[in-house]
């Protein structure tokens, strides 16, 4: 098992790839960073355009993989918006509930990555392992892992059966144990303090600069969250709060993600117990969208996830508008990475918590002579090899 | 090429391709290398360079940029080299078919030897295809 | 806490305001010339602290509009600056040089609707790949 290597990035020698990111180095210094997007792009908003709204809801689900029922509750949030329509309340907990499953698997998705990335492959397996009851219980009650097709305007497309309740509590109250393990495991181990602290630090001024949002805005002591400031859903109607912390490096990052996993748990908790004593409709049985135009958010486990839609009172979109997180966040790089070592830079590119895939298209260019140096998984290489070097030098 | 096809026995390596895909596919491919599934004692291992893969592991829909890479990447990649189209993007494209932005699907660009559908298909169902396609080509 | 967001606007730029439709306590479209949106995002940027969390371009067939959407996050009010630009000559005075956070946007605006953004410090292609021809919009109705 540890003698695994993950491809996080295919081996290309060749010069003319289009890399996602591209950092000018001299010497063991980043200087700059170019970030090229196009990769990804599929014309999803075009394509909506030729979409009924239920479609669209399908369509954007497949915006991102990870975040995936995020894209959803934004645009039912849009649509609601936009037709002034009211939701019933035992569809609101059921939303909230996968939506912070959600994030839990995301964020432990997170955590196993980044363990990867500086070398500590059993952060990465325990991550993914615990990851595992979250899926099964997303396959238990929407009848897939990924993709969950919950979403539908004016409601929740499946109820959640009574006797299932006890079971996604279990699963949920079950991962106390693997948090505090986790929490113990980064936050209280010295390597990992020496790793990321005070690496890739974002100012407070430079998220609101760049937009930044999501837990990379909170690492920064910016206490922005959609949930809490344009409430939505069962947010309102279940107890929690939003994590912050201030220094706003890549291990303030960790730590958000973390904590905010604590509270991912209390969130379904109250629901699930909301859900046990509210009963009637999950369905408004909208008929049609009027013309006008809405705008809904949702706080996805990178942050915040903006749509806007415009109707003319047909069953399709004027114009469906979608803004992921990641498209502020991803930016804020060329302050975090800009004057780091080339050993951090994996980690700080992965602190924002980016599409995986961006990640691994990262190449290494020096400045003076225009030569690539590195690739991605060279990269990778070195953040592990960094770890490796702090830990043996056995740090009191 | 069958004499060659047939001397993909012991391990088999596979190459991880995503080419404009939403990551599921990826994560759960990712997944399979996880204890619960495990593709390892499969004999499947994940490698980091296309010259030393076997079998490329292709998702997503493919646009215009990843095309390029793509046509690269295949050229490179020693053969005999089997193509896995995992997930409905890279099967047929999907809900993306109509798109400004797409090149795909896979066959459109290189062959493809077997198709795994799914939105996105189970670690299972993956780990299942490729033993299926290698066990296919066994027999010759 | 909205009608002070909304008060504050109207009494800053009363007599550049077109137009105000409150389609609810937390979402408020107000329309602009374009040759003012600048000093408005500005003042909003800079004097309200409002957060730009997009800018959305629409071709409408008879212009080109944007909305350039702010949140103020305290209230959960979201600002929407709305304007129209001439849709066979459309340009308009880039935001970037003041707030970040609108480089990219106001970039995939330019290649995927044909909008000028005059002083943007980086208007070259975001998304489409560099073979795609020039003068081909996509999100355009033609």
């Amino acid at each position: 098992m540890a003698k695994t290597i993950i491809p996080v990035g295919p081996y290309h020698p060749l010069q003319e790839e289009p890399e996602f990111f591209k950092l000018l180095v001299e010497g063991e210094k980043v200087v700059d960073v170019e970030i090229e997007l196009g990769y990804n792009h599929r014309g999803i908003e075009k394509i909506a355009e030729s979409k009924s709204y239920d479609q669209v809801i399908f369509l954007v689900e497949r915006v991102c993989g990870i975040c995936s029922t995020s894209h959803p509750i934004a645009s039912v949030n849009a649509l609601e918006d936009l037709g002034d329509i009211k939701v019933p309340e035992r569809a609101l907990y059921i939303r909230s509930i996968i939506g912070e499953l959600e994030r839990l698997h995301s964020h432990l998705l997170w955590l196993g990555l980044a363990g990867h990335f500086i070398g500590y492959n059993t952060v990465w397996m325990w991550a993914w392992r615990y990851r595992e009851p979250v899926l099964d219980i997303f396959e238990k009650i929407t009848g897939n892992r990924q993709h969950y097709a919950m979403m539908k305007v004016g409601g929740v497309r499946r109820d959640i059966e009574s006797d299932d309740i006890p079971e996604i509590w279990k699963m949920a109250d079950g991962l106390l144990p693997v948090l505090d393990m986790f929490r113990g495991a980064v936050m209280d181990d010295p390597v990992i303090h020496a790793r990321l602290k005070g690496v890739g630090i974002l100012t407070k001024e430079d998220v609101f600069a760049y937009g930044a949002v999501g837990p990379t805005a909170r690492a920064s002591g910016i206490a922005i969250d959609v949930r809490k400031d344009d409430p939505y859903a069962a947010y309102p109607l279940v107890d929690w709060q939003v994590i912050t912390q201030e220094e706003g490096d890549v291990f303030a990052k960790a730590v958000v993600r973390i904590l905010e996993m604590y509270e991912s748990v209390k969130i379904i908790k109250g629901c699930l117990d909301k859900l046990k004593v509210v009963g009637g409709e999950i369905d408004a049985k909208v008929k049609e969208i009027p013309p006008g135009e809405g705008i809904g958010r949702h706080e996805a486990p990178r942050g915040e996830v903006f749509h806007y839609v415009r109707s003319d009172g047909s069953n399709r979109p004027v114009r469906y508008k979608i803004r992921a997180p990641s498209y502020m966040n991803v930016p804020t790089n060329q302050k975090s990475v800009v004057g780091g070592t080339v050993s951090d830079a994996t980690i700080t590119l992965a602190a924002v918590d980016p599409c995986y895939c961006c990640t691994e298209r990262v190449s290494v260019v020096d400045k003076k002579t225009g030569k690539k140096r590195l690739t991605g998984q060279d990269l990778i290489k070195l953040s592990q090899e960094k770890t490796f070097r702090l830990r043996s030098r056995g740090l009191e | 090429m069958n004499l060659k096809l047939k001397a993909l026995t012991k391990s088999i390596w596979v190459f991880h391709f995503a080419a404009a895909s939403c990551n599921n596919c990826d994560i759960e491919i990712l997944d399979a290398l996880t204890p619960k599934f495990d593709l390892e004692r499969f004999g499947i291992l994940l490698v980091g360079s296309i010259r030393h893969s076997d079998v490329i592991l292709a998702t997503g829909a493919i646009s215009h940029k990843a095309a390029v890479r793509l046509k690269r990447l295949y050229e490179q990649a020693p053969k005999p080299c089997l193509v896995i189209a995992v997930g409905c993007c890279a099967c047929s494209m999907c809900i993306f078919r109509d798109s400004y932005n797409m090149a795909g699907p896979f066959d459109r660009l290189v062959p493809v030897h077997a198709y795994i559908p799914g939105c996105p298909p189970k670690p299972e169902a993956i780990i299942m295809g490729v033993v299926k396609l290698v066990k296919a080509l066994k027999k010759g | 806490m909205a009608e002070e967001i909304l008060a504050r606007i109207k009494d800053k730029f009363s007599t550049r305001i077109l137009k105000v439709f409150e389609k609810s306590p937390h979402r408020i479209y107000i329309d602009f010339d374009s040759k003012d949106i600048p000093k408005v995002a500005n003042f909003i940027f800079r004097e309200m602290r409002g957060r730009l969390s997009t800018v959305t371009g629409i071709d409408t067939r008879r212009n080109i509009e944007l909305l350039y959407h702010f949140s103020f996050d305290s209230s959960g009010t979201i600002v929407s600056l709305r304007t129209l630009i001439d849709r066979d000559n459309p340009e308009i005075e880039s935001v970037t040089p003041v707030i970040k956070g609108a480089e990219w946007i106001e970039r995939e605006i330019h290649e995927l609707l044909g909008v000028d953004f005059i002083n943007h410090p980086n208007l070259k292609r975001l998304l489409l790949f560099e073979d795609w021809p020039e003068g081909k919009y996509p999100l355009r109705r033609e």
